[in-house]
């Protein structure tokens, strides 16, 4: 069984079909690109995984289960954490107190647990998240205000709050947008070893093509709502409409 | 200056009891930039829901929690029965505040079928008739409770909010819904929290001004437009600002009512709100959310 199968997927708004009748499949610890010019729907897309758009019409289905009409907080709860195109994050509070509320529905759920901040499991938690600031390399950061961190750190901690929600599936909003070339390749690196150490499956969206075919074991590329092509990176890259749509556009 | 200090203690009581109300009001504003117009009514409803338990002959140790948590479902209720499926909808904020005032005519005409007009006395165990003297001034026993429930109320709100794991869960909702539900964080119950919350700490200020006031339906409406002009002066989306801003409308209307003439003390609270609008419209510790969303 994969682990996300979206299919026939379709969304309007109004007029404008934003989407239309997309099928792709994924599987555990794929790590899988969805490329395509401006408005081709890339984010709609991660929006009706997500759950903040209700699709027109199709099918989400995450570990064989529908997330159609789920709420985002309960896709969430399934497994499936995202980060956003212009970052999302808690801006006046502290590197720390964004990761520590990736772990928010770790916690026990009672209604004692909610007012007391237990010393023991809190301590549990905090080893998650420090394995992850490690990982990430954000000590330095650790006690600064997020608006205060300068913008590759916002993406990494967007990056780290996600992670510590140990998720099936990591859904990234073009994760190396607005980065230095340096930065870049330091978040692929990011990327595949998220796979390799801690067993994530990655959909990410990215306009930047040297880094997604590197990264990606498949891609998908959308045009105008429409999937116009599937399949490893070189493959896609070969593909005539492919060029036309999108390559031959950038370069 | 005996005067002097005779007003700031009537105007921090009366204050602590406006900072309950803001608080009640900006809990609700930052977390759903929706202005409630039916704080005062839900805190009035719990106020006689009191009264009815009290004249059962309820123990008021019982009364006090009884009713604060009335008031608190009722505005959970509302919040899922009216704002909920209203959001579904895609109302517009305008419209969700609109909703508040219709539920605020509903909870009066209900009070009035209920309870009637008439003014009532609500058997409260502190009394403004007895009174201490330290020095020349003079303390009551009700507004020195006034006081100190007032002070616990906005601490123990504060504690909530800083030091629990709820507390950093409201927080992350009111400053990033859309972050805080992608982190599987359930915003509707957080939000629904505060709407109860809000809710309780009106209920709490109205049961402490009941009876320095007379408890009849509209009892609430002065220190609800009082508590909303605390919340104005304090930074809407602040709850120090709001703790702040209604001790010092409760001590302003206080000084001005002594010095000035009694009949100006009710106008005070009004020019406050018009002042601050012009000329520092995010109030004393308010931040301008720039964008939401």
């Amino acid at each position: 069984m994969s682990l996300l199968k979206v299919n026939n997927l379709t969304v309007q708004f109004g007029g404008i079909k934003a989407l239309s009748a997309i099928d792709f499949e994924m599987e555990e610890k794929e790590i899988l690109s969805i490329i395509g010019p401006n408005g081709a729907g890339k984010t709609t897309l991660f929006n009706c995984v997500s759950g903040v758009y209700r699709p027109t019409g199709g099918e989400v289905l995450f570990a064989g289960e529908s997330l159609i009409g789920l709420s985002p907080d309960r896709i969430a709860q399934r497994g499936i954490g995202r980060t956003f195109q212009n970052i999302r994050l808690f801006n006046n509070m502290s590197v720390l107190d964004n990761l520590m509320l990736g772990r928010h529905m770790k916690f026990r759920r009672s209604l004692l647990h909610a007012f007391l901040r237990i010393r023991k499991e809190e301590l549990i938690h905090r080893e998650k998240v420090e394995e992850i600031i490690d990982f990430l390399d954000l000590a330095a950061y650790r006690e600064s205000r997020v608006i205060d961190c300068p913008y590759g750190v916002q993406k990494r901690v967007e990056l780290g709050r996600a992670m510590v929600m140990e998720p099936k599936l990591l859904l990234l909003d073009e994760p190396v947008a607005g980065l230095t070339v340096e930065e870049k390749n330091r978040v692929a690196y990011l990327v595949t070893e998220m796979r390799g150490r801690f067993g994530f499956a990655v959909l990410l969206i990215e306009h930047d093509l040297r880094i997604v075919s590197r990264l990606a074991d498949r891609m998908v590329v959308l045009n105008f709502g429409e999937k116009l092509a599937e399949g490893p990176p070189a493959e896609v890259q070969r593909n005539p409409e492919v060029i036309r749509a999108y390559v031959g556009e950038t370069s | 200056m005996v005067n002097f200090t005779q007003y700031m203690i009537s105007g921090l009581s009366a204050g602590s009891l406006y900072a309950l109300v803001a608080l009640g009001v900006v809990l609700i504003y930052r977390s759903t930039r929706i202005l409630n117009f039916a704080h005062g009514d839900m805190a009035t409803m719990g106020t006689f829901f009191a009264f009815s338990l009290l004249s059962w002959r309820f123990p008021f140790y019982l009364a006090l929690p009884l009713s604060l948590l009335f008031g608190a479902l009722l505005a959970v209720v509302f919040y899922f029965s009216i704002i909920v499926p209203a959001q579904r909808r895609d109302a517009t904020l305008l419209g969700q505040i609109a909703l508040t005032v219709g539920l605020s005519m509903i909870f009066q005409g209900a009070m009035i079928y209920v309870w009637g007009t008439d003014s009532k006395m609500l058997a409260f165990p502190l009394s403004d008739t007895k009174t201490w003297n330290v020095g020349p001034i003079y303390l009551n026993e009700l507004s020195l409770g006034t006081l100190i429930v007032g002070i616990l109320g906005s601490i123990l709100l504060y504690l909530l909010i800083q030091k629990t794991r709820l507390g950093l869960a409201m927080r992350a909702t009111s400053e990033n819904l859309p972050a805080a539900q992608t982190l599987g964080i359930p915003t509707r119950t957080i939000l629904a929290t505060s709407w109860g919350l809000a809710a309780l700490l009106g209920v709490l200020a109205g049961l402490f001004l009941a009876p320095a006031l007379i408890l009849d339906p509209f009892f609430m409406l002065e220190p609800f437009l009082k508590g909303f002009a605390g919340a104005i002066l304090g930074g809407l989306n602040s709850l120090p600002g709001a703790i702040i801003g209604g001790l010092l409308i409760g001590i302003i209307e206080n000084l001005c009512g002594g010095y000035i003439s009694l009949e100006f003390k009710n106008t005070v609270p009004f020019l406050i709100i018009i002042l601050v609008l012009l000329f520092k419209h995010e109030g004393l510790l308010g931040k301008e959310f720039k964008e939401r969303i």
